[in-house]
């Protein structure tokens, strides 16, 4: 079926150029980095993880998200998803390469990775999320592929795939449970010492991961012959709203309980990230313009993904409200979350972050790559579906 | 509840324990406050390191009669002897430094510290007061690896390259490690620091300390309470510079009749954020 990648027209071919040429720029930037260090980013002993870490968790969620579609559809017997559970399955792929890349280009020895295998530490919650993480990539690769060669052959699955598909529900679960794990289970970062963080990074991934679906689907639509149907994705939308709704109220249960309690440890996070921090007479709110867009976006992708306007009659708002719904939860996520943690510092000085130029490009080239592979997925599934369909 | 109060209160409470049970208090904080006889009763091994941290605070020094066989390492720190002769600090991190061929960078970001001074609010921002005493206005602290008895950075390490030795001691494996960082962010007192670029562009090549490997860049790195020192006997480098002083007192915690503990016996110490139950082996006297 891979064949299937290397037939397109010409938009196809200048859509992967476009992102080849970010990732041979990315590419050698990382080169450069391998070769000084990670002293060419902007991390620091105070905020000693930066993009790289806060793009992995986010991209975990992206991953998770997939299972929104195959839940209802294997689960429920949710016919309408049958066309786009393998979008979900296969955008779960291209998130977890992505995720193992920001994780490679973030160590600081990457030869050694292979430690964590070697020296099994069961205490340590990085080495568990490496195991979901790889066995949800094995199972969306197996699932994936297995129920597309089926379809592309046009016989039914066959059955001994079905046990793997129901393992891979819990596993998208547990893999971005696990991940708010290495964050709420350390001592003394009281801004990510919070049980509501799992439930809270569920919740954003569940609004997230589907933004981007409904979003491709709408493009599929107008570029090829696949169609999602109007009934799949506004049932889509349904589930993105109900899951942005809920990590917004999560958010507010964060403040209520910082500002009522008024600990100020509690609070520290929550002021650098929403208003600043002014400590001898320096202001510190690097981060204050990304978190009034991740409420202000979050509010408009609402709006208009509940209109019935804007969300029924017009593709186009559908489309803008989920890609600023994933925007949003990517400020808030993607940036914020993470960022927001290391200030202030466990002796309470503050110490801001800023990417460095070659940071942000080995960032956006992990993105790129991503999203080559993703389009290189989703080709095969259309033509798949396509060839089928006529 | 103003913090002055709720300071008062704190004091006071203590100042009533210490009353009620005298010295024994101070024998429980030590031994109370750290499940040494959970770790005494366990053969060392590293690939069990995790179990540490299950051992609770509950746990009395009664309990721990197994203790007796197993050292733990401590450090007091006597903060009034570093007001008395300020330059004292200097010297005790100018030869740690020295000593590990720490790296020097001008460049906040690539810094690379073992022990170092901050001010006391920073050192220890649970005991925050609303109107300072002069002498803790002007008290800068020594701050260093608390190597702690339950400590979270061994938990959160995923290749065991951080490890707790049977001595109490928390060491590092700068062959192991992978530079994940996952350490740092578990630490709750800022003691890691990982580097950044070659730590050998930091230091003056000629006139490093043979005797002590220096790092390769991507590892994280802290101070290792000397443990090339303590193996053959002798005191960390920094107590050993303040041995006139005796601003800084090493020794065995679980050993009732060491001189470290016999200063704990007989003065108020405190501990950086105790609340974390990290239990460290670094104590200071105000
Ligand atoms: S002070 Fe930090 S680095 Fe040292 S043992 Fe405790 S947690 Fe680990
Ligand atoms: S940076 Fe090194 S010591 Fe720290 S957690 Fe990772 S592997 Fe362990
Ligand atoms: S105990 Fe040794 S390693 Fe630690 S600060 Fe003192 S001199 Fe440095």
């Amino acid at each position: 079926m891979l064949e299937k990648a290397l037939r397109g027209n010409k938009y196809y071919w200048m859509w992967l150029g476009f992102l080849g040429t970010f990732m041979a720029i990315g590419a050698i930037c990382y080169v450069r980095q391998y070769n000084y260090g990670l002293g060419m980013t902007g991390m620091s002993r105070d905020v000693s993880w930066g993009l790289y870490i806060s793009q992995f968790t986010y991209l975990v969620g992206v991953a998770a998200g997939g299972v929104m579609l195959v839940l209802p559809y294997y689960i429920h017997n949710y016919k309408e998803f049958g066309r786009i559970t393998i979008l979900g399955e296969f955008l779960a792929i291209a998130s977890l390469v992505m995720c193992l890349m920001f994780i490679i280009v973030d160590l600081g020895q990457p030869i050694r990775a292979f430690n964590v295998m070697l020296h099994p530490t069961p205490h340590s919650m990085l080495f568990w999320d490496m195991l979901v993480l790889n066995g949800y990539l094995f199972l969306n690769l197996l699932c994936g592929w297995v129920i597309l060669t089926a379809e592309h052959k046009e016989v039914p699955p066959p059955k001994w795939i079905y046990p793997f598909v129901y393992i891979s529900i819990p596993f998208a679960i547990s893999i971005h449970t696990v991940t708010a794990m290495l964050y709420c289970g350390l001592p003394g970062r009281h801004f990510w010492l919070s049980a509501i963080i799992a439930p809270r990074f569920l919740a954003s991934a569940f609004a997230a991961g589907p933004s981007l679906i409904v979003v491709a689907a709408l493009i599929l639509k107008r570029i090829s012959k696949f169609d999602a149907g109007k009934k799949a994705i506004d049932k889509m939308v349904t589930i993105i709203l109900y899951a942005a709704l809920t990590n917004a109220f999560f958010v507010c249960l964060e403040f209520f309980v910082a500002y009522y309690s008024n600990v100020p440890a509690h609070k520290a996070a929550l002021n650098y990230l929403f208003f600043g921090i002014t400590e001898h007479g320096v202001t510190y709110n690097n981060l204050v313009p990304f978190m009034y867009g991740f409420v202000i976006l979050g509010v408009i992708a609402i709006a208009l993904l509940s209109i019935p306007y804007t969300r029924k009659k017009n593709e186009f708002f559908l489309g803008l409200g989920c890609v600023l719904m994933f925007i949003s939860l990517w400020l808030d996520k993607g940036v914020g979350f993470v960022l927001g943690g290391f200030v202030p510092n466990p002796l309470e000085q503050i110490t801001e972050y800023y990417p460095t130029p070659n940071e942000i490009m080995i960032t956006i080239a992990v993105w790129c790559t991503g999203f080559f592979i993703l389009s290189i997925l989703y080709k095969i599934a259309v033509k798949v579906e396509e060839d089928i369909h006529g | 509840m103003d913090k002055k109060r709720r300071d008062f209160l704190k004091i006071a409470g203590i100042s009533t324990l210490a009353g009620l049970g005298g010295p024994a208090v101070v024998d429980r904080l030590v031994n109370g406050t750290s499940p040494v006889g959970a770790n005494a009763a366990r053969e060392y091994d590293p690939d069990a390191q995790g179990e540490t941290h299950k051992a609770g605070a509950g746990e009395h020094g009664e309990a721990a009669e197994g203790a007796k066989t197993r050292k733990r390492w401590g450090i007091v720190i006597d903060l009034r002897k570093f007001r008395e002769d300020p330059e004292l600090a200097e010297k005790a991190i100018k030869v740690c430094n020295y000593n590990h061929n720490v790296p020097h960078f001008t460049n906040k970001r690539h810094e690379v510290k073992w022990i170092w001074l901050t001010e006391f609010e920073n050192a220890f921002p649970e005991h925050s007061q609303y109107h300072k005493d002069t002498k803790t206005l002007e008290t800068e602290v020594l701050v260093l690896c608390n190597h702690c008895d339950s400590p979270p950075c061994v938990r959160a390490c995923p290749t065991k390259a951080t490890f707790k030795s049977p001595d109490g001691i928390v060491g590092m494996d700068y062959h192991r490690c992978i530079g994940c960082r996952f350490c740092m962010a578990a630490c709750p007192y800022g003691s890691r620091s990982f580097n950044w670029r070659d730590p050998r562009a930091g230091l003056d090549m000629k006139k490093i300390n043979r005797k002590f490997p220096t790092r390769m860049r991507g590892v994280v790195e802290k101070c290792n309470m000397c443990v090339e020192r303590v193996g053959i006997g002798l005191q960390p480098a920094c107590v050993e510079v303040c041995s006139e002083s005796k601003a800084m007192i090493f020794g065995d915690l679980n050993d009732p009749n060491s001189e470290i503990r016999q200063v704990l016996k007989n003065n108020f110490t405190i501990q950086r954020k105790p609340s974390m139950g990290t239990h460290p082996s670094v104590f200071y006297i105000v």
